[in-house]
């Protein structure tokens, strides 16, 4: 992921095997984009207060990224605005080099998070409409995640059955840190609208929600928010087991994006072994928590962990399951994971068409 | 499953304080005052409930009082039982979440000379963990000189979840107290609760925030390693206790990508994360968070890559395995000798192995 892109590396490699990316970031060129989808009076509102999110930044994050917008210095479009904003440039440098035949965006900096529920659900909407008009319904290889206001879940499944049905979606979107752990069940009304839609529920790494990023209070630096996106992804992931949102949800599937899966297998064990003893205290349970996690869990491959020893990757990946896990670069993010080189020698054909494109294909619904 | 040898070193057995009153003969006359006047109640931590079936072996239990505040019980069923040569207390009574240093303090030295009396004075084998009162550096440093000049206390005790990450500079001045007199910094599972429990808020259940432990010790390794506590206290040994290992290959193999990639924001960490690691951080053995079978388990030693990172410890009296099973399955009389003895010796300087053994 720290791999310096020479400028003929990010267009000139071209994968002749199709792939899924299921992690696509799309931005703003600028915040007007949005203005067509909303109420006039939330133009006003954003103009005079701002995004006021679970921490006190006006703008920019609180833990400043590596690089601008945490993207690819090779990323900015010719034609100006940020990384990201582009289609065509998109289209040229991620889509058809690589040969991107399933594309799945999830827009970050939407309305999720924001401590005014109602401008929450306003951008959440908004950009679910920018979605369709800007990028899915110009490119086909493209599927849009539906964001949703989850603080409030009343109000954020409405907005997943406004668009349940609609082809242009492929999952509903969350983020990993939110008010209160993701299993709680204040986030309930989300869950059963996704699942009653048949979508997948993607928790994507990031946003804030108001609680220290370590159960010790808040850390010094950037490292520590990214390396520590794999422990608030446990955290989120344990939580939806031991609340028992899978027995309660039974069609539900859930997708964990951008932090890292070789915590996974460790995770069950531990759940498991510390349910042998604790179950009585958590009787809504009728299977042990691994058995959940394998039924109803998926994992994006980037930042895919590389040990020193590939087989270690292999023997990991095995634990997880082969089925469970979809491809995806994070472009235009610094830590671009390249198609050609995630994936070590070694893997059979099966394996490697399923974790590339084939897991993807079925979970999201596309042939 | 694989026999203990004996000779060992027992690093985390859990000496109860049976309640607050037993500190009073170790208070001053204002403490037993506020203690007495105020009506305080017991300090028992949600991390552990007394009748939790996590904080005590069924056949551990005793009949009355709580799972080890009998120094008889803990002879016959964990030092007797393995052939300890050494153990070493970790005193986990609910001291870190009041929200007084003072108070803190008070009860702090309080149950750090309960431990030397009534549990290191009766027993040879046994040796102190140093509990300290977070909240203030100055008087954390005051009670690691005052308790270091008992050689039989062999570490000092930090709870994984407390105040603010275990790297935060503000802490310094006790790593540099600790390294100074030969004492390894034992970071033990449990909170404060001055914080939620999980990174992503509260949750329900207990089960949740014991599971969660071993993300807190994640993100303490992460904060301990890129704020660069160890390359200002290359000696310093910090041993991570009731925290589960079979999650740090893949944390690691995290870690180590970001910091690759984010280098330039922490200059000052001048090895790989895997490399410091090694040089100066130990787990102890129990809880085992894997299944059971030991194809699996020699797997993830091999992911490890080390085979000097465990120290032995049955967790006593918490109920992390049955029977004699201490030891997973599976490992080499070689492996097994290293854990029990060579790792903690190695570990804790002021364990001397000739003292006690025949």
């Amino acid at each position: 992921m720290n791999v310096q892109f020479r400028p003929e590396s990010s267009t000139s490699t071209s994968i002749k095997t199709a792939i899924a990316d299921c992690d696509i970031h799309p931005a703003r060129a600028t915040n007007d984009e949005l203005h067509p989808f909303m109420a006039k009076r939330w133009h006003a509102h954003l103009q005079t207060y701002g995004k006021q999110a679970y921490h006190g930044m006006m703008e920019g994050p609180p833990y400043p990224k590596a690089q601008p917008n945490a993207s690819r210095r090779d990323a900015w479009p010719p034609e100006g605005g940020p990384q990201g904003s582009s289609l065509s440039f998109m289209q040229k440098q991620l889509l058809d080099p690589y040969n991107v035949a399933l594309g799945v965006l999830n827009p970050l900096n939407s309305g999720q998070g924001l401590r005014n529920h109602d401008l929450a659900g306003a951008v959440c909407s908004a950009i679910n409409d920018w979605q369709i008009e800007k990028w899915t319904s110009r490119d086909k290889r493209l599927k849009g995640s539906i964001v949703v206001a989850n603080e409030d879940g009343v109000a954020a499944a409405a907005e997943i059955r406004k668009r349940a049905g609609d082809p242009n979606y492929v999952q509903v979107l969350l983020l990993s840190r939110n008010v209160e752990p993701l299993g709680q069940r204040r986030y309930w009304p989300v869950y059963e609208a996704a699942a009653e839609a048949g979508l997948p529920v993607g928790v994507h790494a990031f946003g804030f929600g108001g609680n220290p990023l370590t159960p010790s209070g808040w850390p010094s630096f950037y490292i520590e928010e990214m390396v520590g996106h794999a422990q608030c992804q446990q955290t989120a992931l344990a939580s939806l087991v031991l609340e028992g949102v899978f027995e309660r949800f039974p069609k539900l599937k859930m997708v964990m994006i951008e932090a890292g899966f070789g915590w996974a297998p460790s995770l069950a064990w531990r759940l498991d072994k510390h349910f042998e003893k604790l179950r009585s205290e958590v009787q809504h349970l009728k299977r042990r928590p691994s058995e959940y996690i394998r039924d109803h869990v998926w994992w994006t491959t980037q930042p895919m962990e590389d040990p020193e020893r590939r087989e270690h990757l292999f023997e990991t990946i095995e634990w997880i399951g082969w089925d469970k896990l979809l491809f995806a670069t994070d472009y235009p993010h610094w830590d671009f994971d390249e198609p050609s080189r995630v994936l070590p020698a070694g893997v059979s054909d099966a394996n490697r068409e399923a974790f590339y494109l084939g897991n993807a294909r079925k979970l999201y619904g596309i042939t | 499953m694989t026999s203990p040898i004996a000779g060992g070193v027992d690093c985390d057995l859990h000496p109860a304080v049976p309640h607050l009153t037993s500190l009073l003969p170790y208070m001053n006359d204002y403490w037993q005052d506020q203690v007495t006047t105020r009506g305080m109640t017991d300090l028992v931590s949600q991390s552990y409930p007394t009748n939790s079936p996590i904080s005590s072996r069924p056949d551990w239990r005793p009949g009355q009082g709580k799972p080890g505040e009998s120094l008889a019980d803990m002879q016959k069923q964990a030092l007797g039982k393995f052939g300890t040569a050494y153990g070493i207390c970790n005193p986990l009574y609910g001291v870190q979440m009041v929200f007084s240093e003072d108070m803190q303090d008070a009860f702090c030295r309080a149950l750090n000379d309960w431990l030397a009396r009534e549990w290191l004075d009766k027993d040879a084998r046994l040796r102190g963990s140093i509990v300290i009162p977070t909240q203030s550096v100055e008087k954390s440093v005051a009670e690691i000189e005052r308790c270091a000049k008992d050689k039989r206390f062999v570490q000092v005790l930090m709870l994984v979840m407390g105040d603010m990450p275990l790297g935060k500079r503000v802490y310094w001045p006790i790593y540099a107290a600790a390294e100074r007199l030969g004492l390894p910094i034992g970071v033990h599972a449990g909170s404060a609760y001055h914080n939620p429990p999980t990174s992503v808020g509260w949750g329900s259940y207990h089960i949740e925030d014991y599971v969660a432990q071993a993300t807190a010790f994640q993100t303490q390794l992460t904060s301990l390693i890129v704020e660069g506590v160890f390359a200002r206290h290359p000696n310093l040994k910090m041993v991570m206790l009731e925290s589960g290992f079979t999650w740090l290959p893949a944390y690691l193999w995290r870690l180590h990508k970001f910091w690759r990639g984010v280098r330039m924001e922490t200059p000052w960490v001048d090895r790989a994360p895997a490399e410091i690691v090694r040089s100066n951080i130990r787990f102890s053995l129990q809880p085992v968070d894997a299944p059971p079978d030991s194809a699996t388990l020699d797997r993830l030693f091999n992911h490890m890559q080390s085979d000097e990172l465990l120290l032995f410890s049955t967790d006593y009296p918490h109920w992390q395995f049955d029977g004699d099973e201490v030891l997973p399955p599976g490992l080499s009389p070689d492996l097994v000798r290293k854990i029990m003895i060579d790792n903690p010796l190695a570990t804790y300087g002021r364990l001397k192995m000739k003292e006690t053994t025949p």
